[in-house]
């Protein structure tokens, strides 16, 4: 099964599990059956629309899928899904 | 604001002094004389002297960088010290501005420390940056990185980029000619409150060094026009696995100003962008009516008159272990929608965290889910610290 990557900020929501493997044909079936198994990780991936966060990008191994096929991006056994959310780091927010 | 005075260091060659000091480097092909008078004659901007800033300003003194710009205008604190080396315990109090230039003063005094004591804005930053050739982001904050990564597209300087939480960093070069920009990688930054903070996530001290380092690195790979940078490449550490990742970075064809069809043409407001309150040093979230919030001395006067009262903690079971009010039950924020059941709707309910922010939230999501008689120890275990029980370490 693909794996996919959990950054830190979202492993609060995956039982603090850094990497969870998931059945699917592409993408958009990973993340799928991943928030179905984490549901409260789906407002962190998804808006309201149901469509990807801007700030949160997904990379099929070393490739940003939206210079793929998106979420339609196939996916096979071995595969390494990232999700890379924006981190603003340091000390404080909001400043 | 400071200005580049006019006795910028001569170029035409290396003192014996500088000769001597930078022999390991004059020795190597790669950089070599002609290497380190490029190092000399650079001039590097660094956004903020904090985990990040500390030893990208420590390593590129001591590389030899002509000229480094510095910019903040905080005051060092002692929970900076876990990971900002170049400030040190003597230094608690001081501007972190002064202190950064005397321990770079002491490290390579032929540096020459360009002080800009502000808050980068709208306002000052292409004149500011306008003076260097690259900027390194050492910034903790989003909408300062959107303004650095804009200034820095504007003007066609490169901006090194560094970003850590927790474990984890990222680091990569953006607005180099051609390559991708920050916000080709995230047009938009995350509403306020989705992602938690690092002064509630917290960071690994050492980690700011790794990131910062690289981010040093890149600077000076930049400066001598060597090797390949991180430019079109994102780069993950994670420090728990010990591992680093790469992806790839395009610029990208929809960015709103690197792209061919870009709508951003100047500076605009970043924290209006952002979702955050202009007045950065009033970081509540949600102002809640006063009937909502109650003071620490308040909570204390109930608990000995045996008001029945029902006292949660939205901190973290480490953070609980740091310290806590001993009639409080722990319920770290992440845990409450699934812990609703636990807590009884008619109970009067007092909420606190380590200041005051998660609690906030916490009310929130209890108001939402018909909890009425819900409050906010206002200041969180801070001010308990502050107004009913100093043995109460802050943290
Ligand atoms: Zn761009």
């Amino acid at each position: 099964m693909p794996k996919v990557i959990i950054p830190t900020p979202l492993r609060p929501f995956t039982n603090q599990q850094d990497a969870v493997e998931l059945p699917g044909s592409n993408v958009g079936e990973v993340l799928q059956a991943l928030t179905t198994q984490y549901a409260e990780l789906r407002k962190h991936l998804y808006n309201d629309e149901g469509k990807l966060r801007s700030f949160v990008n997904i990379y099929l191994n070393e490739e940003d899928i939206r210079y793929l096929d998106k979420e339609k991006t196939a996916v096979k056994e071995g595969d390494t899904l990232s999700i890379v959310p924006s981190i603003a780091g340091g000390l404080a927010w909001p400043l | 604001m400071a200005t580049l005075t006019a006795t910028t260091p001569s170029v035409g060659g290396l003192s014996n002094e500088e000769i001597l000091r930078y022999s390991r480097h004059l020795i190597m092909p790669e950089v070599g004389m002609e290497g380190q008078l490029k190092l000399k004659a650079g001039r590097v901007l660094c956004v903020g002297t904090g985990g990040l800033g500390a030893p990208i300003g420590m390593y590129l003194a001591a590389a030899g960088v002509g000229t480094l710009g510095l910019v903040d205008f905080d005051v060092v604190d002692a929970s900076n010290l876990q990971r900002q080396i170049i400030h040190g315990t003597k230094d608690i109090g001081r501007k972190k501005l002064d202190s950064a230039a005397e321990r770079i003063a002491d490290i390579n005094p032929n540096v020459q420390v360009v002080r800009h004591e502000v808050a980068l804005s709208s306002e000052n930053a292409l004149e500011i940056i306008r003076n260097y050739d690259i900027v390194v982001d050492g910034t903790d904050n989003f909408p300062t990185r959107y303004l650095v990564n804009d200034a820095c597209v504007l003007l066609g300087k490169p901006n090194v980029y560094g970003s850590i939480f927790r474990f984890e960093g990222q680091a990569s070069v953006f607005a180099t000619k051609d390559g991708p920009c920050y916000r080709c990688l995230y047009p938009e930054p995350p509403p306020p409150g989705l992602v938690p903070s690092c002064a509630e996530g917290g960071v690994l001290g050492i980690l700011p060094g790794v990131i910062g380092v690289i981010q040093a690195t890149e600077v000076v790979k930049l400066l001598l026009g060597k090797g390949q940078t991180l430019a079109g490449r994102l780069l993950l550490y994670d420090a728990l696995q010990m591992r680093f990742r790469e992806m790839k970075l395009r610029k990208s064809p929809d960015c709103p100003i690197c792209g061919p069809n870009r709508t951003i043409h100047q500076l605009i407001d970043y924290h209006q962008f952002c979702g955050v309150p202009q007045q950065p040093l009033a970081p509540q979230p949600q102002p809640a009516a006063l009937e909502q919030e109650i003071e620490p001395r308040q909570v204390k006067a109930l608990i000995d008159q045996k008001a029945p009262i029902v006292l949660i903690d939205v901190r973290e079971v480490h953070e609980h272990q740091i310290c806590n009010i001993p009639y409080a039950k722990l319920i770290p924020l992440g845990e409450l929608p699934k812990r609703l059941h636990e807590l009884n709707p008619a109970d009067d309910i007092i909420v606190h965290c380590k200041s005051g922010m998660r609690s906030a939230k916490a009310c929130d999501l209890l108001r939402q889910n018909g909890f009425l008689r819900v409050r906010n120890m206002k200041g969180g275990i801070l001010a308990w610290s502050d107004q009913v029980d100093p043995t109460v370490p802050k943290y």
